[in-house]
Parts: structure tokens; sequence; C-alpha cells
């Protein structure tokens, strides 16, 4: 199956889910509704002419001003048919998103890391950590509200190693 | 019935065998690790954040300090996506030349992972022989990039310079001499019984679950599994050369080290092929004068060449709206850029998939069950760079 075909083939099987189909320098980028996203997801996965087994990547996007504010992108790639497709979705800012991390395991930690960066929510996600920052860190970097040189760049460093006892 | 308790262990941040600032938190019974849950993100820099305040040329630089034992092909990845970004072709030299360096990079880190990895199993002769190969390598960086480890080489739209005339007579002595000096790795490690043992049947993965974890790169295909970017998606004309892709059977730390071994010898055969049919022509895009600034002597001599140079290198370049993703087969696994344009001299969205997250990521399946010394050659044969996974 080309990749043209993959865009048609959830138009015609979402057809209320699906909102567009680009082409972009030979790449294929479906814009889907988050609601039908498990649907969707599953289907690419198992169809017998989908079978889109590779989870590549997961891209969380802030569009700032834009309503809904963020985007998430799936990048997928079928071993049996070679190809590439790419599935983005909207999502409003506190609202989470179904977790795909049951179909690909890969989705766990990508997941995670879209969750530490944007703060975008995964529903039924088993582990929802943030994933490079720490625990008690104040904010998700990556939105674009957030300063380069982050909320605390100019304070004196507090170490803390216990309630009692502060070195700084 | 006697009562048993299990033990928790941090293994790291600060431990030699976890590769740089990997936290493990274990859970033991007795020697066997019963859950696994790994900690990163120690080496976070917000490369993602800080390439939104730069320009395209500009955001390069960073790139080099993702996975930094191979500085050249983490370069080549990201020109390729902004290349990609901004359609426009490169010339056929410096698409050989890129070939060739970033298959002498693969040879240097897949040298300093067998190298170490032997090391962390107790077979401490492999470091002396594989970093004398990787200084070669090292020095050759250095004479074409002026750069052991981070070159920033690769420039949007070709090169930054042509090689200089002693480069390829020493590529070509390295490659006679390399397949003997792997056929020495291989003496003292391969039929080994304590090499073996150590790493025969130890943290396997099948086929089916590297996929499902997104595994990448040797651990994949140590598992049968054929998935080579080189192969599925050609960049920078390796259509053009003549080599295989070897496939492991057992997904095991044994299969992974074999895998890279055969990998160092086909890219020895690429490199030899790339200094055979290396063509004659320019390193850099010669229709992209917006992209490529021109070259040194043009802008001592003439106003608008200076005027240009400096459009450049100030404010970078105006990509059209759209956005693109771009990946190689680095040593590790996939390497991808997904760059967002929103039209503006710098990205609006950059976001890395590097091959060392998502293979960590499958880590705690690999160990669970299997004794904690296994922890070490589990961390090893993944062949992780925490700067890539924190990024």
């Amino acid at each position: 199956m080309d990749r043209c075909a993959a865009g048609e083939m959830l138009k015609n099987n979402f057809p209320e889910a699906v909102r567009g189909v680009e082409e972009f320098r030979g790449e294929t980028t479906v814009t889907v509704d988050n609601g039908m996203l498990r649907e969707i997801m599953r289907f690419l996965k198992e169809g017998e002419t989908t079978r889109y087994d590779l989870l590549v990547d997961v891209a969380g996007v802030d569009f700032g001003g834009e309503s809904p504010r963020f985007m998430v992108a799936y990048m997928l790639h079928s071993l049996k048919f070679n190809n590439r497709l790419r599935i983005k979705t909207r999502v409003a800012e506190g609202a989470a998103l179904d977790t795909v991390s049951d179909i690909w395991k890969a989705a766990d930690w990508f997941e995670r890391e879209v969750y530490d960066m944007f703060g975008i929510a995964f529903k039924s996600h088993p582990d929802l950590r943030r994933i490079l920052l720490t625990d008690d860190f104040a904010g998700h970097p990556l939105r674009k509200d957030f300063p380069l040189k982050g909320h605390d760049f100019d304070k004196p460093v507090t170490v803390c190693f216990d309630q009692e006892e502060e070195i700084s | 019935m006697p009562e048993t308790s299990l033990m928790t262990i941090n293994m790291g941040p600060q431990h030699p065998a976890t590769h740089g600032v990997l936290r493990l938190l274990l859970e033991l019974d007795g020697e066997v690790v019963v859950k696994a849950v790994p900690h990163i993100g120690y080496l976070h820099r917000g490369l993602e954040k800080l390439a939104e305040s730069m320009t395209y040329p500009q955001a390069l630089t960073l790139t080099d300090r993702l996975d930094y034992t191979s500085g050249f092909s983490n370069n080549l990845a990201y020109c390729l996506a902004v290349e990609k970004l901004l359609d426009i072709n490169v010339p056929k030299r410096a698409q050989y030349l890129r070939v060739l360096l970033s298959e002498l990079q693969r040879i240097a880190s897949h040298l300093l992972w067998l190298g170490t990895h032997a090391l962390d199993l107790g077979a401490m002769t492999a470091l002396f022989y594989t970093f004398r190969e990787r200084e070669t390598i090292i020095e050759m960086m250095e004479l074409v990039t002026g750069a052991r480890l981070t070159p920033s080489f690769v420039r949007i739209g070709g090169l930054a310079a042509d090689i200089p005339e002693t480069f390829l007579p020493r590529v070509k002595a390295f490659v006679a001499e390399f397949p003997a000096r792997v056929d020495d790795y291989e003496t003292l490690l391969t039929k080994n019984i304590i090499w073996k043992k150590r790493t025969r049947n130890i943290a396997p993965l099948s086929g089916e679950e590297c996929i499902n974890y997104g595994v990448t790169g040797p651990p994949l295909r140590a598992a049968g599994v054929l998935y080579d970017v080189r192969k599925a998606y050609p960049y920078s004309s390796y259509e053009d050369f003549d080599f295989e892709i070897p496939l492991g059977k057992n997904g095991d730390v044994y299969d992974r080290y074999l895998v890279r071994l055969q990998e160092m010898r086909q890219s020895n055969r690429i490199v030899g092929q790339a200094c055979e049919k290396l063509p004659e022509g320019p390193v850099a895009a010669t229709d992209a004068p917006l992209v490529v600034p021109p070259a040194k002597d043009e802008i001592g001599k003439d106003l608008a060449a200076l005027i240009r140079h400096f459009k450049i290198m100030e404010g970078g370049f105006l990509p059209p709206r759209g956005e693109v993703y771009a990946s190689i087969e680095s040593s590790k696994g996939e390497l991808g850029f997904y760059l967002i344009s929103d039209g503006t001299n710098k990205p609006f969205r950059m976001k890395v998939r590097t091959p060392s997250f998502v293979n960590l990521g499958a880590l705690p399946r690999m160990i669970v069950g299997q004794m904690i010394a296994d922890v070490v050659a589990a961390v090893g044969s993944i062949d992780i760079v925490l700067g890539e996974i924190d990024r």
C-alpha cells in the first residue's frame, strides 16, 4: 500500500474523525479528532493493509495562543510495507488524550515525555510521571510561555538534604 | 518457609558501568532482579527548547552534543531534515563524503562500545585494541573537521569544506588494515568461553517485543528483524553502495555483539567504496544562494557576496511553512529530527527522536528475572549515550 492510500483508507473508515490529509515533501500527515484516536491507532497497527507496527516517535507541540492549544504528532512506520505515516491530533489545555501505550509499549516513555514537557495528560497511562525533569519541577519547559532561561535563573540554588538542614 | 524480603538498591547515577548518569532503581530478590525502574534526565540541557531560540544554522551545534560518540551522524540527521524542509539538493561529492565520514564515525562509535562493553564484563584487553583504531579514526576526523568529537562539519546544503589531500590515502590505509583488526577482536572474544557465558541468553528480547518497544538499531537486528534506515529510506546516496545488513537470531547480548562486529566490517566496505567512487565537484549546494554562504575568497572580492554572507550568518534564512521528519541510521538506531517551520528563521519546534531513549525504555523488560551481574551486560549491550537520552 502506498502512502497516500493510508489517508484515503482512514477517510473511508473514519469519515467523521479525519480532519485533513496533507502531503508535504513526500510525507503524509493525517489530522484526526482526538476522540477516535485509539480506534484509529489500533486500526493502523492491526489492519492487514496498514500494519504500522513501529511507533517511531511522539512529539508534542505548543501553538501558544491558538485554540486548541496543543498538538501531538505520532510518527508511524510499517515494517511490512516500508512506509511512514504521521498522525496528528489537537488537544486543548487542561484536556487529556487517550493513551496508546497499550497499543505500542514504546508510547509509555514518549507520552511521559510529552506530559513532562507540555503538561498534556494521557488517560489510562500506566505510569504518568515526569521523565526527564525532577518531580518538584515547576512548569512545563517546552510550552511557549515558559521563559528560555527558566523561572529561577537568577535565584540562588538551594539544595535540601532534609527538612531541618538546608545548605545554600 | 523462611522469611524473605526484597532489597532495593540504586545503581548509579554515578556508576562506571552505566555509561553516563543513568540511575537504575533495582528491586532484588537475592541476586535476581524483580523490578527495575530507570531514572533519567540528569543530563537534560533543554536542547529542543534552545533550538527554538536559534536560527537553523546555529542550532546545528546543539546536535553534536546529543550522541557525543558520533557527532558527525547527528549533524547529518539535522541537516537532512532542514534540507528536506528547504527542498535543496546536495551535490554528489558532498553526499559521498557524508557517507564516508558517517561510516567512519559508526566504526569509531562501535569501537568505543566494544572496548567499554568488554571492560564492563571483565575482558579488559579488548579496550586497548579498540581504542588504538578509534584513535586513528578520530585523528582522521580531526584532519578533516578540525575537531575530535564535536565536528559540526555537515552544513545545511553540503559540507563546511572539502577534504584535505592527505585524507584519502590515510582512509585507504585504514580500510585495508581494519578487517584484520576486527579479526583480532574476534579472537579475543567471539569464541571465548567466559565471554559466551556472560553474554549468551542474557537479557534476550524477541523481535516482536523489540518492535512493540520501538527498539531500533543493532538490538532490533540482533533479534532478526530487518530494519535499517539506510536501506528502508536511503538518504545521502546510500543506494549507490553495496553493503549488507547483518542480522542475529536470539536477540541476546551475544547476538548484539556479533551484529555490531559485522556492522563494522560492512561500514568498512562502504568507506572503501566511497573512496573509490568519490566524484569531483563542489561540496555545497550551488543553487541555494540564500542558504549556503559564499566561499571565503569570494567575500574578499565581491561586496554582494559579503552582504549575503553576513545576512546568512546573522539572520539565517526563511524556510517555507511546513513540517518534515528526516532520519538516519546512527550507530545506536534510528535518529530522527521532526522540524516544524512557521516561516521564520528559527525552528518553531524541533523534536529529536533519539535511539538510546527508546531503546532504554525496553531495559526493564530485558533485565527483570535476570541476575544483577547481568544488568551491566544488558545496559552495555544497548549502547546507550545519556547525552541523547536526556537531551
